[in-house]
């Protein structure tokens, strides 16, 4: 796929004159316009807000003043290393568990197909919802999980109100969550490599873990990147699960960047919290670009 | 046949054109209050009451969330212009970031206001201009206590904090939960702080002004600091019930009336909600201050109900006043008792209260009759309140932070707040 767009991209660019000719030029202002107002406009805005006190009713010009202000934030570490801790644990734990899914429901089993819809359904529910619905199961003292836990003699932990646990509380629930969507982009990895591979494995006598590991995870690489680069740019501008289930706390144990710069958009702090925003797009582009063109590099 | 069919439109349109001339002798004012239940009851009950008197206006009322997600949503429809004529929102701090002057109609000079007192005037007042009148009662924010167990134990209303902190061993010992802690609803984690504001001002009466003005911190002020130490202490002892982490307001509402817990700390509207709950178990509730550190200056810190506003941009500005007039006349306040009871003093003249109040609110009125025994919470006195508090008293209440780093990381809390309004001296 990205090697036919390169491809097209590289004819565009010496093809550049003719090319404007396969449609007249009224013919992309509808998209035109669409992209102007709906993208360029508020990013370029939102850039220029970043420098501004704004309370909505009017702002000034205060240069780079929210950028300090936003750095100096007490939460902003705790935040930041959250937000690391989320992006990874979440897209490392979606890859493992979509795998393991992926094998079993390529495999030859009963009911595939429904079991294939089962696991997708989380993604069709409301992440908010999801958030209600953990919430109430993991309450410490009469929540279903530790009622569980109690049974087989285990006192289960303060899931979401103890303040060295409730990231990865969350974190598990997103696993939940988005595992789904990381198995259905995994099992077409699996069923477009061809069965010739492991026929020929198996004639030379390979078990069902070399198998494993030396056809399946080289061959699904292209799905592999897919699911790394979505889960972890989703991991890491999260907000909607942290804040149904946690709200950032118990104070602000679980905060993470997008719930420290929602907070500062509450507190009515506009200017300030647009600073973050912009923020948090650079340090996802830092982090998600270098990983997207090292998983990508050996397809090309 | 087909004539009749012809005709339709023609019928129709002639039938819109009726619908639409009726419609246009009405009046159609639009009131954006709280999804609260109270303060919904409220305003259907006024809006019901003012309609019927008069005939020709339509007031609809509509709902927005409350908490910081509802202030957003005031600021936005006002600052983009679709805001509704008439819109309920707190007094106090929270007025100030509407930028008064500049989005709300000023009623310094209308008649009504005479009838609105000047303790009230005072929390939504910005740049010489008046813009609200008091749309609920007065409010209290001290201690709900369980008058059953109270009555088992022996005990009686604390007037210091260790006459406080002795009952709760009593009660710790007989196998209550001394106080309930419902830390799942963040704000609720506020009032030992914020309640304890009468306090503050008996021992520095200056406090407000010369925090407003950036010279007076919490960690540094001895009694400031205070009210987070006691926030600590009740956390030190164990005194809170087990699920003080996971328990929400509601929660909380039902253990003090069943008796699981014996002290709530909280605002009195909390009355209402149990009035409308449980009923006549109300009246198992008491309410008294917070304490403080002498039997002889102990008193009440009180918070001012919020408002009615209107906006300017609105084009029936005249019907919106009227309204308000309504609002402000001992009609208004006669319609909210009937609705949902007493559950504080009006700050309308003339307003007086039933005979019959609840338990809780017949013990807080009596702090009312004596103006040396009671304040105003210091959201009413200064526009610079910390949107953070409620996340460090969790952290504070649940032994996560002691009570000084508390208060200087408020502080700071603070001091952002101060700069982003513009005040002067917080660089």
């Amino acid at each position: 796929m990205t090697l036919l767009l390169r491809r097209t991209a590289s004819q565009r660019v010496q093809k550049a004159p003719s090319i404007d000719s396969f449609y007249p030029f009224w013919f992309y202002i509808p998209a035109g316009v669409v992209y102007g107002l709906m993208f360029l406009v508020p990013t370029f805005a939102s850039f220029y807000f970043s420098l501004t006190h704004w309370t909505l009713f009017d702002q000034r010009f205060i240069g780079l003043d929210n950028f300090r202000e936003f750095f100096a934030e007490p939460f902003l570490l705790r935040g930041l290393i959250n937000t690391f801790i989320f992006g990874f644990t979440t897209s490392a734990g979606k890859v493992a568990l979509g795998m393991m899914l992926a094998v079993l429901l390529t495999s030859n089993i009963y009911l595939r197909s429904l079991l294939r819809s089962v696991i997708f359904f989380p993604v069709l529910v409301s992440t908010i919802g999801i958030g209600i619905t953990f919430t109430v199961l993991m309450e410490p003292h009469q929540g279903v999980i530790n009622t569980a836990l109690q049974y087989m003699g285990i006192q289960g932990p303060r899931w979401l109100t103890s303040p060295s646990l409730a990231i990865y509380s969350v974190a598990l629930v997103e696993i939940w969550r988005g595992v789904g969507l990381a198995t259905l982009i995994l099992i077409a990895g699996l069923v477009s490599i061809p069965t010739d591979y492991y026929e020929a494995a198996r004639l030379d006598g390979a078990n069902a873990w070399q198998q494993f590991w030396r056809i399946t995870v080289p061959l699904s690489r292209p799905a592999v990147a897919t699911v790394i680069t979505l889960s972890l740019i989703d991991g890491l501008r999260t907000f909607d699960l942290v804040w149904a289930m946690t709200r950032g706390g118990p104070g602000f144990s679980s905060d993470v960047l997008a719930s420290v710069i929602y907070k500062q958009y509450q507190a009515g702090f506009y200017g300030l919290s647009t600073a973050g925003n912009v923020t948090l797009f650079l340090v996802i582009a830092v982090v998600a670009l270098p990983i997207v063109a090292y998983l990508n590099r050996e397809e090309s | 046949m087909k004539t009749t069919k012809s005709y339709r439109p023609l019928v129709s349109i002639l039938a819109l054109m009726m619908a639409g001339s009726a419609m246009a002798n009405d009046v159609r004012l639009d009131l954006l209050t709280d999804n609260s239940p109270n303060s919904l009851a409220a305003a259907n009950a006024l809006v019901n009451a003012y309609m019927e008197e008069n005939p020709g206006v339509r007031i609809e009322v509509e709902v927005r969330p409350g908490g910081s997600e509802g202030d957003n949503i005031v600021r936005s429809r006002l600052a983009t212009g679709s805001m509704s004529d008439l819109f309920f929102y707190n007094s106090g701090s929270l007025l100030q970031a509407l930028n008064p002057s500049r989005t709300l109609v000023d009623l310094s000079n209308e008649p009504f206001m005479d009838n609105v007192l000047p303790s009230f005037q005072s929390v939504v007042e910005a740049n010489g201009g008046i813009y609200g009148v008091p749309a609920e009662a007065g409010m209290g924010g001290g201690i709900l206590y369980n008058r059953d167990i109270y009555a088992e134990l022996g005990l009686e209303v604390p007037t210091t904090w260790d006459q406080f902190m002795d009952n709760n061993t009593v009660i710790a010992e007989a196998g209550y939960a001394p106080v309930i802690g419902t830390f799942r609803d963040t704000w609720t984690s506020q009032l030992f702080v914020l309640a304890d504001y009468f306090n503050v001002m008996q021992e520095d009466p200056d406090f407000h002004a010369e925090f407003t003005a950036g010279n007076r911190t919490f960690a540094e002020s001895t009694p400031a600091l205070r009210s987070f130490e006691r926030m600590q202490s009740v956390h030190e002892a164990g005194y809170f019930n087990t699920n003080y982490d996971s328990a929400g307001y509601e929660d909380g509402l039902r253990m003090l009336v069943e008796g699981e817990g014996a002290h709530y700390p909280m605002l009195t509207f909390a009355i209402s909600a149990i009035v409308e709950t449980f009923g006549d178990q109300v009246d198992n509730v008491g309410f008294f201050a917070q304490p403080g550190d002498s039997p002889d200056a102990n008193g009440l810190t009180v918070w001012m109900p919020g408002s009615l506003y209107i906006n300017q941009d609105s084009s029936h500005i005249d019907e919106a006043k009227d309204f308000l007039a309504f609002v402000a006349s001992t009609r208004g306040c006669e319609v909210i008792i009937d609705e949902i009871g007493a559950s504080g003093p009006f700050l309308i003249e003339g307003c007086g209260l039933p005979d019959d109040v609840p338990q809780p609110v017949a013990d807080m009125l009596v702090y009312f009759e004596d103006p040396e025994r009671n304040a105003p919470a210091l959201e009413f006195l200064s526009p610079v309140k910390g949107p953070s508090l409620e996340q460090i008293t969790v952290e504070i209440g649940s032994g996560i932070r002691d009570a000084r780093s508390g208060a200087e990381l408020y502080d700071r809390d603070v001091r952002r707040q101060a700069r982003q309004l513009g005040l002067d001296g917080w660089n």
